[in-house]
């Protein structure tokens, strides 16, 4: 997918929110669902369980209008976080200019964090693209929960931002930090621009 | 009662951006297939945003493609305002009629059709007549169709029926090309920036967008000084300094978080997209809109950092250019080729250069006539009167008279001459293509072009010509694709009314491995003959002879040649030819003596030259001076007794 069409002058940015099962993908977006004026939102497609599991993906089209003369538009994505529904993960993360990592930080879900972010790395590979190249950013997701059961921004980017890429501490069911990573991650992918269209 | 085109409204002063491109492609394509492409075709839009301006260049590029088809351009106000005068004079019926024959109907401000249901009635009756004729209707309006105010349901329908678009409010690019190329027109150039500025400003239509630009001509004109962007800026009166754009002010109220998004990815945006992408990009929009292949210029964008860009645009617009002129040229001499997509692909410009060298190539004139036989030159006389005022009325009304006409008579009457001398005539009339060649060399030619793989070319090349001379017609014999090809471009001559000449040695019905349907229609126009010279003619040509090789005219040397029986002209020329060269060997005098002894033979003891004198002593003050007064050669007594008995 080309990010950037001069031709058609179009920018279309494709956001996957990745992170292990229940980091709260889902209410990132629908966090940015609720707050986008009706005329500049898609219908959000949500493909889940009964139990409000996410079992295909979310997704979100903005349409944030004529920039600079351009029509910009953002797809947003989530993907399933279960293990076992890496092939359609594999298939979300297919010509994504940028991804949100939503990690949870509960102490206790530290190593599905970890599995998560090796598992992205992998699906990235898979498709050919090295994972420092691509746009990425970091959201701690759930610092309202209680002090004693998480663990600060800090601590999470000693154990999982060995990449020092941008980090977000957010509280997505409150809408928190949930326009900060949106922004973080558009900034670094509309960057891009100026480097041409990925690959 | 119907407006006259603006001129000045064609395609080509349309600036074509992301806004009105649909409008723009749909209306060119309605100006090439009128009545079949989009019918009809409805173009709405806001005030001041360029719908007259396509509807009239539908009107100029349909009739630019086919001149015979019958445009009206009218508004509604014209429309209801003849139907009114129509019917108050009692011609209705008439003025139904006049509107049913029109090939393409172009009616603006359809809106008013508000309140108006006898005009709706009408106008639906009319739409009705002419989608069923294959007409085109191109209507425009304010609004779309549905949003008139109580208009015909069936009306709504069948304008909804065909093609609806719209022309939408020009982006900020769009603005700025359409700000330079009027500045352009005007001859006004502005400091770098000063157009940019003026863009910037959101006017609701290029017609506002027009009075501002005149307002900063106007300006400048009067103070003498070039105004640059910030005196633009005030004198506009806009405040906007960092580049606004529609979204975000249209959302500004709506919801903090998502606004405040918005303009950090603006100004994201307006970082990473620099100012010569902004560049190309319009270039490439532009061109895009023209019809030209962008490729060049996309690839530039997909470089990080392209080194001369302005150039690279230079050098692309250079090479439209060039393929512009390419294309006029090609459309002149062969309009099926300049469709051809090469010509719009700065891409491949060798081979846009090669197509149209070959279409050069094909549309080089055939063979004209040969400047060396002029129509004054050729001697008249009562043995070819027939065919010299069969040839001028040829001249006078090449196709329509004697058409083809066909010159026969032996070898050496003049037959090539004359014909030469007629293609030299017709084509001295405005644009006429004379070809004009020797069977043989028409032959040859053909079996060039088989062996080229050019016959199309080769026959493009003659069906131009508005006249076909061809000498030596019997040399067609066994030439069977020739008699072919032919016998194909003698009807088409002879359809067009362009004239057609053939030499020949003989009636064409003797002449032999000739097909039937040849020589019946070499025999359908006019057979001229040739006869042999009689005694006037043969004088003319030789006094016009003697003349041209600045010779004495001695009458008794005419007399005595011209009494000479010849078969042809050019035998005669020929005997004088040996005289004259028998003269200059002995360094005598071109006289009837001399002739006499050439042509009959004389005895050659008498030939010493010089020291034979008349007796009459030349003094050596010049008393007598002139050659011709003296009696240098006696005739032989013998030689005067058979001149006699002639």
């Amino acid at each position: 997918m080309s990010l950037v069409n001069f031709t058609s002058r179009e920018i279309t940015c494709k956001i996957v929110y990745y992170g292990p099962g229940r980091s709260g993908k889902t209410t990132n977006l629908h966090y940015v669902y609720g707050r986008v004026p009706e005329t500049r939102r898609g219908r959000m497609v949500s493909l889940a369980t009964q139990t409000d599991r996410t079992l295909f993906f979310d997704f979100l089209p903005i349409d944030l209008g004529q920039i600079s003369g351009f029509s910009t538009r953002f797809q947003l994505y989530t993907v399933p976080g279960q293990v076992y529904y890496n092939a359609t993960r594999r298939l979300v993360l297919q010509g994504a200019d940028g991804v949100v990592f939503v990690g949870d930080s509960q102490a206790r879900q530290l190593d599905e964090n970890l599995e998560s972010l090796q598992n992205l790395q992998s699906n990235l590979l898979e498709h050919g693209v090295d994972v420092r190249t691509l746009p990425l950013v970091m959201q701690y997701n759930k610092q309202d929960l209680p002090p004693e059961l998480i663990l600060t921004p800090p601590e999470l980017d000693d154990a999982l931002n060995f990449r020092a890429v941008p980090s977000f501490a957010a509280d997505a069911l409150h809408g928190k930090g949930v326009f900060e990573t949106l922004k973080g991650i558009s900034e670094l992918v509309l960057k891009r621009l100026a480097a041409g269209s990925p690959a | 009662m119907t407006s006259t085109l603006n001129p000045r409204f064609t395609f080509d002063t349309f600036v074509v951006g992301a806004a009105n491109r649909l409008a723009v492609t749909a209306g060119r394509t309605v100006a090439e297939n009128p009545g079949s492409a989009y019918n009809p075709l409805f173009i709405y839009s806001g005030s001041g945003l360029g719908k007259t301006h396509v509807l009239m260049a539908i009107g100029h590029a349909a009739k630019a493609l086919a001149p015979q088809l019958n445009i009206e351009y009218l508004t509604l106000d014209e429309y209801v305002e003849a139907f009114h005068a129509a019917i108050a004079a009692g011609q209705g019926d008439a003025f139904r009629r006049r509107f049913q024959n029109v090939d393409a109907l172009l009616v603006d401000d359809v809106q008013f059709l508000t309140n108006r249901k006898e005009m709706q009635a009408e106008l639906l009756r009319l739409t009705e007549a002419l989608q069923q004729a294959g007409h085109q209707i191109v209507l425009a309006s304010d609004r779309p169709p549905a949003e008139i105010a109580d208009l015909d349901e069936r009306l709504i329908s069948r304008f909804s029926g065909g093609l609806v678009v719209d022309i939408g409010i020009p982006d900020y690019e769009t603005r700025v090309a359409i700000l330079r190329r009027k500045s352009e027109e005007r001859g006004s150039t502005f400091q770098p920036g000063v157009l940019e500025t003026v863009a910037k400003s959101e006017f609701p239509n290029v017609r506002e967008l027009m009075g501002a630009l005149n307002r900063i001509v106007a300006y400048q004109a009067v103070n003498d000084t070039p105004i640059n962007a910030e005196a633009a800026r005030q004198l506009l009166g806009t405040t906007a300094v960092a580049s606004p754009t529609v979204a975000s002010s249209a959302v500004a109220s709506s919801s903090d978080e998502f606004s405040q998004f918005l303009t950090d990815v603006t100004v994201t945006v307006g970082k990473a997209v620099e100012a010569w992408r902004a560049r190309v990009a319009e270039a490439v929009l532009r061109w895009e809109g023209e019809g030209y292949r962008t490729g060049r210029l996309e690839k530039l964008l997909d470089q990080e950092t392209p080194a001369a860009v302005d150039e690279a645009i230079a050098a692309y617009v250079h090479d439209v250019d060039r393929l512009k002129a390419l294309e006029a040229e090609v459309a002149a001499l062969d309009p099926q080729a300049a469709g051809e997509k090469v010509f719009h692909d700065p891409d491949r410009m060798d081979e846009a250069e090669s197509a149209a060298a070959k279409v050069r190539d094909g549309a080089a004139p055939p063979p004209g006539p040969s400047a060396a036989f002029p129509f004054d030159s050729y001697i008249a006389g009562p043995s070819n009167e027939v065919v010299l005022s069969a040839a001028r009325d040829v001249i006078a009304k090449p196709g329509k008279k004697y058409n083809p006409l066909v010159i026969v008579g032996k070898s050496g009457l003049g037959k090539t001459h004359l014909l030469n001398a007629i293609g030299l005539e017709l084509a001295r009339k405005k644009g006429a293509i004379v070809a004009c060649l020797s069977t043989q060399g028409f032959v040859d030619e053909l079996i060039a072009a088989i062996d080229g793989n050019r016959v199309d070319w080769w026959r493009a090349r003659y069906r131009r010509a508005t006249a076909l001379l061809l000498d030596d017609i019997q040399l067609l014999a066994g030439k069977e694709r020739t008699q072919e090809e032919l016998f194909n471009l003698f009807n088409q001559f002879l359809d067009a009314d362009r004239q057609l000449i053939f030499t020949a040695p003989a009636h064409p019905n003797t002449l032999e491995g000739l097909e039937e349907r040849i020589i019946s229609r070499l025999e359908g126009g006019l057979v001229a003959e040739v006869s042999e010279p009689d005694k006037e003619l043969r004088r003319n040509a030789l006094e016009r002879f003697l003349k041209s090789q600045h010779l004495p005219m001695d009458v008794a040397l005419l007399d005595y040649l011209a009494d000479r029986p010849t078969d042809s002209v050019r035998s005669l020329t020929g005997i004088v030819q040996r005289v004259v060269e028998a003269a200059a060997a002995q360094d005598a005098p071109v006289n009837a003596g001399l002739a006499r002894d050439v042509l009959e033979g004389s005895p050659s003891a008498r030939r010493t030259t010089g020291l034979r004198t008349s007796g009459i002593v030349v003094s050596s003050a010049g008393g007598v001076r002139s050659r011709e007064k003296m009696v240098w050669d006696w005739p032989a007594s013998s030689d005067r007794v058979i001149e006699e008995l002639r």
